[in-house]
């Protein structure tokens, strides 16, 4: 029997989140004190990544970087699947006009380039998480929307779905317990790819300085931070990129792993 | 019979094994047959017995990674299994041609018509676009479009299902082929459609000479077509003979239950009542004939179920002001009446609202007006709690009407959870002892939809049905998706559940010959309207309105020495029941043949 920790990148990646989760309580350094003598220190027993130009934790720094990454990305993912995915449904099983409009509006919100979006909103309100969620949320909406409403489209014309009704089931029953898990394969899937893209888009708006505020860390920030120093100090920016490029990968791993798991049609035994 | 020439194909110890994980499965074993020039070589059995298997290893066409095949093919004495991938490209579609089950799915649906023949002949021949253009208008022509040259520039869904099946012969038959192998051609095909399509085929083969492997589960097509007969099952061939000797000596028992199964009008001519299908044991081979039983229609209690003028259109509505431009006349003026413990079967061709009337009865349609009565109450008044109690529907595709991710215990007691009927153990308890009346194993409650085969499947959509214990139960198509000897058993079942609850069941059909097994009473719609009702022995018997008549001289007889007999009927594309937005439909008059024997007096489109 295949369960979810039986690939790799599950194991990988719950380690990654659950570690950067943790991080407050884990015996990390302080990713905000400043230790100006140790400034682009190399690697060592107490600094296993080394220092970066105030002489902060790198490896500290890292791990608070992953850890509000994951927070802002995931909760604004969740936050998208929930709304977009309750737009979507009804939209395709109530029909009519209200389905017009939904996706009209969904058209709309997928017109504006995602960055500018979030530049605008960060000018009008203040940079910061507040602001970054929200916005992330908004952008990944008609996302979920569209999946979800052409999975409704294909499960609500399935015979089992008029079967259900025949049983005299009520709508809520129907929405829930027949169309939702219908569907569910193909909205995973586009949730952690959503994670995965919320997770790029927000360390690209911290690079702009339009994300999380400094001093606190961001994968985006530090790569900004080290882009000057780059000739001499390689290291402090490659380590981010490639928690980044780790974290994206794992992601879509991950991704195709579950689609495998949320098919009904999957093989029990090999 | 057609003129048998040389031999065209000669397949000896052909056997083919498909990669299973890290095994090979054996799944076709030492076939040995040959075609000649002229001649069709039928090959029967069920899903799974390695039929098609068998055709797309001769033509190479299996994926190369997973599968073995050993074995020989000469094809005009080269073996088709020594060719180079670029060799067979030539011969294939040129030499040898394929037709598909599936008309829908095997023409490509952003390129027109003409353009797909056309095509067929640009890949092996080297002509002009005009000249490739001209020869698909005459292939066109050869296949019987009618007006060929103005449907040349359309795209396959504008035409109707056995139109596009002409299109695929017309694309396979673009090169004059020497060798035609059809994989179940008519199979998704109403009878009178496959009727043509089977015509047509036998027209060509007489024109060209081609040598052609028609690949069936259907008995009386092979009757209709075949020279020669191969019978296989779970990839061996079992037995192989003429046609002729096939269906009157069959050695084996498995051929003798398929025979058993196969239509045959008039065979129920004495019976009153539906008579299920005689068991084979397939391992001893004896026959059980069926039982004698008493009669379930039960007349003098009040009816189940009473259809008065019921109406359903369909609004087709303009792209941008939404302006109703036309209706779909689906079911038009149609009255029926259902009796405790009665059998009706609606029949007729796809598109003539036969669905559409089991969707208005059970209420999954809300119709215009008129009215239908439920155990006496009319329909729209019950609640949809207590409508599920006294009906219930079976689906045509057994894949679709489980949801896949429910457990097969957990779908069959979904009714009694929604409505809160019983507890966790009783529910299992339920589910166990219908799974065990339906034929199937108590145990399997905790399996998926996917572990069983369209049969099974069908029998647990069955057992769902009855969890709710209805009056009335509507098949819709329910067994004709099914192999003949999952058929023969679901219908067995049907009418044993009849027998024990004196339900009552519309059996909505295009096959007449199960229709023929299974009703008391039969409803023949064409547009959405009756055109003739009445008792079973009195439709069959006596079938007066001129569709009626026409559908069931469609229908394959099932003995070879009555070959051709018969003329299919004309080639007519269906009539539309889509009509303008003002359109008033005629008053149809009804005559009464004998006492309950209906027909609609036939109108000025009959003459």
């Amino acid at each position: 029997m295949k369960h979810i920790f039986s690939s790799p990148s599950a194991i990988l990646l719950t380690i990654l989140v659950v570690g950067a989760l943790l991080a407050p309580v884990l015996p990390l350094h302080d990713p905000l004190a400043m230790d100006i003598s140790g400034r682009f220190a190399g690697p060592s027993a107490s600094h296993w990544f080394g220092q970066d130009e105030y002489g902060r934790d790198v490896f500290a720094r890292l791990v608070f970087a992953l850890r509000s990454a994951i927070l802002i990305s995931g909760s604004a993912a969740v936050l998208s699947a929930i709304i977009g995915t309750a737009i979507g449904v009804a939209a395709g099983y109530v029909r009519g006009l209200s389905e017009a409009f939904a996706m009209r509006v969904m058209d709309i919100i997928l017109c504006f380039p995602p960055l500018l979006l979030a530049m605008l909103a960060a000018t009008l309100y203040g940079a910061g998480p507040q602001t970054l969620v929200p916005v992330l949320a908004l952008v990944f909406v008609p996302s979920f929307t569209r999946v979800a409403h052409a999975s409704v489209m294909t499960v609500r014309t399935m015979d089992y779905v008029d079967a259900v009704r025949l049983m005299g089931a009520p709508t809520s029953h129907i929405l829930w317990r027949t169309i939702l898990p219908g569907i569910a394969g193909p909205l995973f899937v586009q949730f952690s790819f959503v994670v995965a893209m919320s997770v790029v888009l927000e360390s690209g708006l911290s690079y702009l300085g339009l994300g999380v505020l400094p001093p606190e860390p961001s994968l985006g920030m530090m790569v900004g931070a080290a882009r000057a120093t780059f000739l001499d100090e390689p290291w402090l920016l490659i380590a981010p990129c490639l928690l980044l490029t780790v974290v994206i990968i794992l992601l879509n791993a991950f991704c195709d792993h579950l689609r495998h798991l949320l098919d009904p049609r999957r093989s029990t035994g090999n | 019979m057609t003129n048998v020439g040389s031999e065209l194909l000669q397949v000896s110890a052909l056997a083919v094994s498909f990669r299973k994980g890290g095994e090979w499965r054996s799944v076709v074993r030492d076939v040995n047959f040959s075609v000649s020039a002229g001649e069709t070589v039928a090959i029967v059995g069920e899903s799974g017995s390695g039929k098609s298997v068998t055709s797309l290893a001769l033509t190479r066409l299996l994926p190369q990674d997973m599968t073995k095949v050993s074995g020989r093919a000469l094809f005009r004495g080269q073996n088709l299994f020594d060719l180079t991938e670029q060799q067979m490209e030539k011969i294939r579609g040129d030499r040898i041609s394929m037709i598909f089950q599936e008309p829908m799915t095997s023409l490509n649906p952003v390129m027109t018509i003409g353009a797909q023949i056309a095509e067929a002949i640009r890949v092996h021949r080297k002509v002009s676009r005009a000249e490739a253009r001209a020869e698909a208008l005459a292939m066109m022509d050869r296949v019987r479009i009618p007006s060929a040259k103005s449907r040349f520039d359309e795209f396959p869904h504008q035409f109707s299902g056995g139109m596009r099946q002409r299109v695929m012969i017309a694309a396979a038959l673009a090169c004059k082929p020497d060798l035609l192998i059809a994989d179940e051609p008519t199979t998704a095909l109403d009878v009178t459609i496959q009727a043509q399509v089977i015509e047509l085929i036998k027209e060509l083969q007489a024109e060209t000479g081609m040598g052609v492997i028609f690949i069936t589960h259907d008995m009386g097509v092979v009757a209709e077509v075949a020279d020669r007969t191969l019978v296989m099952y779970h990839g061996d061939v079992i037995e192989t003979g003429t046609t002729a000797q096939i269906f009157n000596d069959p050695a084996k028992t498995y051929t003798r239950a398929l025979l058993a199964a196969v239509p045959k009008l008039g065979s129920m001519n004495d019976a009153a009542a539906p008579v299920p299908y005689p068991t084979f044991n397939l391992t001893t081979g004896e026959m059980t004939p069926p039982q004698d039983r008493p009669d379930t229609l039960r007349p003098e209690e009040p009816p189940l179920l009473e259809v008065e003028g019921a109406i359903k259109r369909f609004d087709q509505r303009s792209p941008v002001l939404k302006r109703v431009v036309s209706r779909v006349h689906a079911v038009e003026n149609v009255s029926l009446k259902l009796r405790r413990g009665e059998t009706l079967s609606i029949v007729g061709e796809s598109g003539c609202g036969k669905s559409t009337t089991g969707r208005v009865i059970t209420g999954l349609y809300d119709y215009q007006s008129g009215s239908v009565k439920l155990n006496g109450r009319e329909l729209r008044t019950i609640a949809p709690a207590q409508r599920a109690r006294e009906i219930q529907m079976v689906f045509q595709d057994p894949y679709a009407s489980l949801n896949p991710r429910l457990r097969v215990g957990d779908a069959i007691t979904e009714p009694l959870r929604i409505h809160g009927l019983a507890t966790r153990e009783e529910e299992r308890r339920i589910a166990a002892s219908l799974l065990e009346r339906v034929g199937l194993k108590a145990d399997m409650v905790d399996r998926f939809p996917y572990e069983f085969s369209g049969g099974q499947r069908q029998r647990i959509c069955v057992a769902r049905a009855l969890v709710l214990k209805p009056s009335v139960i509507v098949a819709d198509e329910a067994v004709s998706a099914l192999d003949v000897t999952m058929k023969t058993q679901v219908v067995n079942l049907m009418l044993d559940l009849q027998q024990e609850m004196g339900l009552g069941f519309v059996f909505i059909s295009h096959d007449m010959a199960v229709v023929e097994r299974i009703s008391h009473t039969v409803a023949v719609m064409y547009l959405g309207e009756i055109v003739e009702y009445g008792p079973r022995a009195a439709i069959f018997g006596n079938p007066t309105h001129p569709y009626t008549q026409r559908l069931l001289s469609a229908v394959p007889v099932p003995d070879p020495a009555r070959r051709g007999l018969r003329n299919a009927p004309p080639v007519l594309e269906l009539n539309s029941p889509i009509r303008p937005r003002d359109y008033k439909p005629p008053v149809r008059e009804y005559r009464a043949i004998s006492p309950g024997h209906f027909i609609q007096v036939p109108g000025p489109e009959w003459s």
